[in-house]
């Protein structure tokens, strides 16, 4: 099993974590101005790139907490 | 050594260099691709096609899939394109000349607990509104049908009874890929492998060639075809669409008397299994949680796969799993394809079938050839657009079909 790093708690089995996908997604600033192609977008579209991906992690069942970590999709291999 | 071998059979298609030029190019030479070639030449007579494949002919999610078979779907959106093709399926190996094994042994999805139930029940009934055989069966009904499934109520997820579609059924899935690669290839349309498109070239609001690995090749019009792939090739064309590439693992067991005469799905336990023509019993799991394009998965999900497969079969306990494999699939958040216009005038998307890609093919090659040859989306996609993402006309088959397709 594919063990990954929680950054408190140091490199756990793959099954301990939910992944919560694209990371860096940011609320609208301003949802009221959002056109509803905006909207579309925020909702529904996340990238998929074949390769290094920036995505959200939480430990769920060890500390709990969410991080941010960098992965090859094709390969699945974590930076750190 | 090579002299003791015998003859190589004869090759079921020519293997062409790639021409200049094309009217219709299309990218992808899986299921989906050879089918949509196909019924260009056949209904429309359209044969100056190129089907580009980056690797093998079928390699990809058409050698991987479990080769299942239904239209049971909820919506009615889903019920048309679904059922147009399982009534394809009904005639294909006359209209290919090629044998497919297609064998109709009906498709039992199972019911765990009392939103199931009703769940279920709704769904027969829309089923019958939309012409589409389907019945409500309770657990003696079920037992009846498959005798080795365990309806005792000692389970964790004990089975309250299943939706039953006699119709459905399972077909090899590489003869009908070579089915629908021969027919196109005799028919004069070019199928061109070890193909990669590396990019597009653009002229305003079209796409006047394809770059690919063997040069440069001039378009009338391109049907992306890829699959799992698909986000990497819009990543080339600059277009954004709501696509997740995930890894699905499938898995047999070793050759085994004939025990299953059906197919068994349970969406709530994650298991969906069938017994192949020459004895494997071919099971499905769940896709991994993460994005991936490494057509591999983790064994875990596997695990947890075969728990709850051998509590609803206990007589599995004691086969042997021969081989596991995985493919890529892209998902939608809406459980549905998307297919039909992009914002380039002569390019035409068809992805987004998730993990339910197969049973469409011969009914998206069909739709999607009549969308290439009028320029407009066949009525049965046109419930697909990438638009409705925008517009909120969902069509939300994850409470019908749920993750298994």
């Amino acid at each position: 099993m594919q063990l990954i790093r929680c950054p408190w708690c140091g490199p756990r089995e793959e099954v301990e974590f939910h992944y919560g996908g694209q990371a860096g997604v940011a609320y609208p600033a301003d949802p009221a101005a959002l056109s509803d192609e905006d909207w579309a977008r925020y909702v529904f579209v996340r990238d998929n790139p074949k390769g290094r991906f920036e995505e959200r992690w939480s430990h769920a069942a060890g500390c709990r907490r969410w991080f941010t970590a960098v992965r090859d999709t094709a390969t699945y291999r974590f930076e750190r | 050594m090579a002299e003791q071998l015998p003859e190589h059979p004869d090759f079921l298609w020519r293997t062409p260099e790639p021409k200049r030029s094309y009217d219709v190019v299309i990218v992808g030479g899986g299921g989906h691709g050879l089918a949509t070639a196909h019924y260009l030449a056949k209904n429309h007579g359209i044969t100056n096609v190129a089907v580009l494949e980056k690797g093998w002919l079928a390699g990809g999610n058409m050698a991987r899939n479990t080769t299942l078979i239904r239209s049971n779907y909820l919506w009615d959106e889903s019920a048309a394109i679904y059922e147009h093709a399982l009534q394809l399926w009904e005639g294909l190996e006359e209209d290919l000349g090629y044998p497919i094994l297609f064998s109709q042994r009906g498709v039992l999805n199972l019911a765990h607990g009392e939103q199931d139930v009703r769940d279920s029940v709704r769904r027969v009934q829309a089923n019958r509104l939309n012409g589409i055989d389907a019945e409500w069966l309770g657990p003696d009904e079920v037992a009846k049908l498959c005798p080795i499934v365990n309806v005792s109520d000692q389970i964790r997820y004990p089975v309250h009874g299943a939706t039953y579609q006699p119709r459905a059924g399972i077909a090899k899935h590489d003869y009908v890929a070579w089915g629908f690669a021969r027919s196109a290839d005799a028919a004069g349309i070019d199928l061109i492998q070890d193909c990669e498109v590396t990019g597009f070239r653009t002229d305003g609001d079209r796409v006047t060639g394809v770059r690919t690995t063997r040069g440069e090749i001039a378009c009338g019009q391109v049907a992306l075809c890829a699959a799992g792939h698909t986000s990497v090739l819009l990543d080339l064309l600059g277009v954004r669409a709501p696509l997740q590439s995930h890894p699905l693992q499938a898995l047999v067991s070793e050759l085994l008397e004939p025990v299953h005469p059906t197919i068994v799905m349970s969406n709530a336990v994650h298991v969906y299994v069938s017994q192949a023509h020459k004895g494997e019993l071919v099971m499905g799991a769940g896709v991994d949680a993460y994005n991936g394009y490494g057509q591999r998965g983790a064994f875990h999900i596997i695990e947890r796969q075969m728990a709850a497969a051998v509590e609803l079969f206990p007589v599995f306990a004691r086969a042997h799993l021969l081989r596991t494999w995985g493919g890529i699939v892209d998902v939608t958040p809406d459980a549905s394809p998307i297919v039909g216009h992009t914002p380039y005038a002569n390019v035409y998307l068809n992805c987004g079938w998730g993990t339910g890609g197969f049973k469409a093919t011969p009914g998206l090659g069909w739709c999607l050839a009549d969308t290439l040859a009028h320029a407009r989306p066949h009525p049965f996609l046109a419930p697909f657009a990438l638009d409705r993402f925008v517009t909120g006309a969902l069509v939300d088959e994850h409470g019908a079909a749920a993750v298994a397709h």
